[in-house]
């Protein structure tokens, strides 16, 4: 049996985090309490810092010091992690944020789940960055996709947010975890070319820069104005932003296929869809099977990577189904992007919402479901 | 003869951008002749800055550099050096970046003593942003925010440092570049938390509207402001109004916290359940 | 032996703050038509090498003999 909160922990270790630092908040504080616990047996750090500015902060300098880190967090610590997470996105700094969400705005529902933050864990932070968003909805997940964060992150360059939420944080599971050998692990790509041959923003082909720490010969600059190939400031340079934004983002969009992953049930001959994630998708399966038994045909999408946003998954729905049913812990937040995947589809989207900090009940979802066949 | 600061520049980088006289770059002279005196590689030193033009700063050396968030460089360097015990590292600030926006996360890197030397050029004002009051502005004078003369009191920052808990403490000045590369090197050398405040020139930014028209002019004040520590122990408070104390306040040996760290480390692998 | 002392001046550097024009003590400096340093004294420089470690543009270097005695 194991918490989701603690499956983050685990995951994250065993993917080779060695540094945490954080802020205590709930319903996020186990993963600080578990890491400060367990870090120091594996060789790694933990801090406490004096508020999530600095641990967001903390966590960057970390991982350009060569260490695969991550801090965990929720709403108005969220909030606060923004600033430094742009500056991870700008100068490509690898690191994973765990957001156990929780009900706002402001301090809110300090307890109780919400899915309000998915808007704010894409947009969250000033300009135009890049930033992938990954979603469990069981224990099991937690693990996983803290390892799959951690290595996105290495792999890409990018921070990578796990945005959990207070049911699936808290909830005790009895998972099976894999063998430790079973694992992939991602290592960040390292310069093939000796210390006077290195820039530190050259790309390769996939869009990534090699990196290197220092410390071992490769000395360079960082800087989070606007920069060329050198790492240098090239502040008001037109031709370097243009290159660098979109070079950031198209790192992402060229390993869609490999970060995004969603789940599938009973769509074959579904009629509705329910589009879900996170502890929504929890009620969302619980509904189609009693739908089933009804002999409701309905059926469900449901998204563990929330950005890059899985657009292609409704392609497969063709023109069969009729109606894609969107419950969320908020006002309607992806609900935007799935009517605008299916906007050449004729399938009606309707949203389901809930913001009392109670969570969507299978019972909601079905009902729903009877209304719209 | 003095170490040419040349040999660690990134010479394309060069001429920098600093406006004519700017203390800065005397500031960063003194630091990079004290790494060169202490004898440290190039690739064991890491400088880490914030925002303002005290950021600057390291874009031109040739050590291992990176500009963070603005004020934010002391909790960066928080989580390199713990992940990096083995690296010299050391932040530059500014008044504003290190002392407004910066406040906290230097109060708390002084109390954890952490083996940062944090150096803050202290030129009174916002200069990159073009002047507005900082935390450092001497009361009454002028800035684009104060146009009628700053009516908030300053407060010393070595003495706030050294409450919170830094175990090396001082302050020099561009004039007095001799002493401020001594104190330098030493707060390099100290293991803990180092804070050394540079009084430094902003000819732009504050002297223009100060009555202070050149960079010379600015110079000559700190001359005739600062007094040493030594000669301050024989001057009434009545002698010392309105000047500058220099030299070195806090010189003492508490434990370090990436030391201390690095032994809970052992310890924890040390028992069953260790890897 | 008149001169003990040479100095390098980098003009492409040197943004003609005057500060080594206002602070050598022995008055070794002067300023061109574009108000760039110029040594003007050399034979008065004692090498302290103040003038190198105050400009901030690192556009000075001061050599001499390190036997002089009179070096800092
Ligand atoms: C979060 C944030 N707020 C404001 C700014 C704008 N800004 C840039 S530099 C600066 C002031 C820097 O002042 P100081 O630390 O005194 O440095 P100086 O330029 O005088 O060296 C400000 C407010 C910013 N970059 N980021
Ligand atoms: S504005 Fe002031 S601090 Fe900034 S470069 Fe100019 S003189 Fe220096
Ligand atoms: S101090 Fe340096 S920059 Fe200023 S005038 Fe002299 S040589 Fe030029
Ligand atoms: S070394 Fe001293 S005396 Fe000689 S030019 Fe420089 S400041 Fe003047």
């Amino acid at each position: 049996m194991m918490q989701g909160n603690e499956a983050c922990v685990e995951g994250a270790i065993a993917a080779g985090v060695r540094f945490f630092a954080g802020y205590p908040i709930s319903p996020a504080t186990e993963i600080a309490e578990l890491m400060a616990e367990k870090l120091p047996r594996v060789g790694g750090a933990f801090i406490q810092m004096e508020d999530e500015i600095a641990s967001m902060a903390a966590v960057i300098g970390a991982s350009i010091g060569g260490v695969k880190s991550l801090t965990a967090t929720s709403g108005p610590g969220f909030t606060l992690k923004q600033e430094n997470l742009g500056y991870a996105a700008m100068v490509e700094i690898p690191c994973v944020i765990v957001n156990v969400q929780r009900g706002g705005p402001s301090t809110g529902m300090p307890t109780l789940p919400a899915q309000m933050d998915v808007m704010q864990s894409r947009w969250g932070t000033h300009g135009d960055h890049p930033v992938v968003v990954l979603c469990p909805s069981t224990v099991y997940e937690c693990y996983v996709l803290t390892i799959k964060a951690v290595n996105i992150a290495e792999m890409l360059r990018v921070p990578v947010i796990v945005l959990s939420d207070a049911i699936v944080g808290h909830i005790r599971e009895k998972v099976v975890l894999p063998d430790p050998g079973e694992i992939e692990i991602v290592e960040r790509k390292k310069p093939l070319v000796p210390p006077e041959g290195y820039l530190p923003y050259r790309a390769d082909e996939d869009g990534v820069p090699p990196f290197i720490t220092y410390g071992k010969g490769y000395r360079y600059h960082i800087t989070s104005n606007n920069y060329d190939e050198g790492g240098f400031p090239a502040t008001n340079d037109h031709k370097v932003a243009h290159a660098l934004i979109n070079r950031l983002h198209a790192k992402i969009e060229k390993r869609r296929s490999e970060i995004i992953v969603t789940e599938e049930y009973m769509l074959d001959d579904a009629e509705v869809v329910i589009f879900a994630y996170g502890c929504t998708a929890r009620s969302a399966y619980s509904a189609v099977e009693t739908a089933r038994e009804q002999g409701i045909r309905a059926g469900i999408i449901k998204a563990l990577t929330l950005w890059p946003f899985p657009r292609e998954v409704f392609r497969k729905l063709g023109g069969r189904v009729r109606t894609v049913i969107v419950p969320e812990m908020n006002m309607g937040q992806l609900v935007v992007e799935v009517e605008a995947a299916l906007k050449d589809n004729p399938a009606r989207v309707v949203p389901l919402n809930r913001v009392d900090g109670k969570m969507i009940t299978p019972g909601q979802i079905l009902d729903l479901v009877k209304e719209v066949i | 003869m003095a170490v040419h600061v040349d040999r660690y520049l990134r010479l394309h980088k060069m001429p920098h951008i600093w406006c004519p006289g700017c203390g800065n770059g005397i500031v960063l002279g003194a630091l990079v002749r004290a790494v060169a005196e202490l004898g440290c590689s190039r690739d064991e030193v890491v400088v880490i800055t914030g925002i303002g033009c005290s950021a600057r700063t390291n874009a031109i050396i040739d050590f291992n550099t990176f500009q963070t968030t603005h004020g934010r460089a002391l909790s960066f360097a928080t989580g390199f050096k713990l992940a990096r015990p083995e690296m010299k590292v050391v932040v530059v600030t500014g008044d504003g970046d290190g002392l407004a926006i910066g406040g906290n996360h230097l109060i708390h890197s002084a109390r954890r003593n952490i083996d940062i030397t944090t150096i803050l050029i202290n030129n009174s004002i916002y200069g990159m942003t073009g002047g507005q009051h900082s935390p450092l502005t001497p009361a009454g004078s002028y800035a684009t925010t104060a146009p009628y003369g700053t009516l908030e009191p300053v407060f010393d920052a070595c003495r706030l440092v050294e409450g919170a808990g830094a175990t090396y403490v001082a302050r020099g000045t561009a004039y007095h570049v001799v002493l401020l590369q001594r104190l330098i090197a030493r707060a390099i050398s100290h293991k803990g938390f180092a804070f050394v405040e540079a009084v430094s020139q902003c000819p732009v930014g504050f002297g223009r509207r100060n009555k202070m028209r050149t960079p010379s002019e600015m110079m000559r004040w700190q001359k005739d402001h600062a007094v040493t520590v030594k000669a301050a122990a024989g001057m009434s408070r009545e002698q010392l109004r309105g000047k500058i104390l220099i030299g070195e306040f806090v010189n003492r040996n508490l434990p370090e916290l990436t030391e201390v760290y690095g032994r809970l480390i052992r310890e924890a692998q040390s028992r069953p359940g260790g890897e | 032996m008149l001169t003990r002392y040479s100095i390098e001046l980098n003009h492409a550097w040197c943004k003609a703050c005057r500060i080594c024009v206002d602070f050598c003590p022995k008055k070794v400096f002067g300023v061109n038509e574009s108000g760039r340093a110029v040594v003007v004294n050399i034979e008065k420089c004692v090498g302290c090498t103040l003038c190198e470690l105050w400009c901030p543009d690192f556009a000075i270097k001061v050599e001499g003999s390190e036997q002089s005695g009179e070096a800092s």
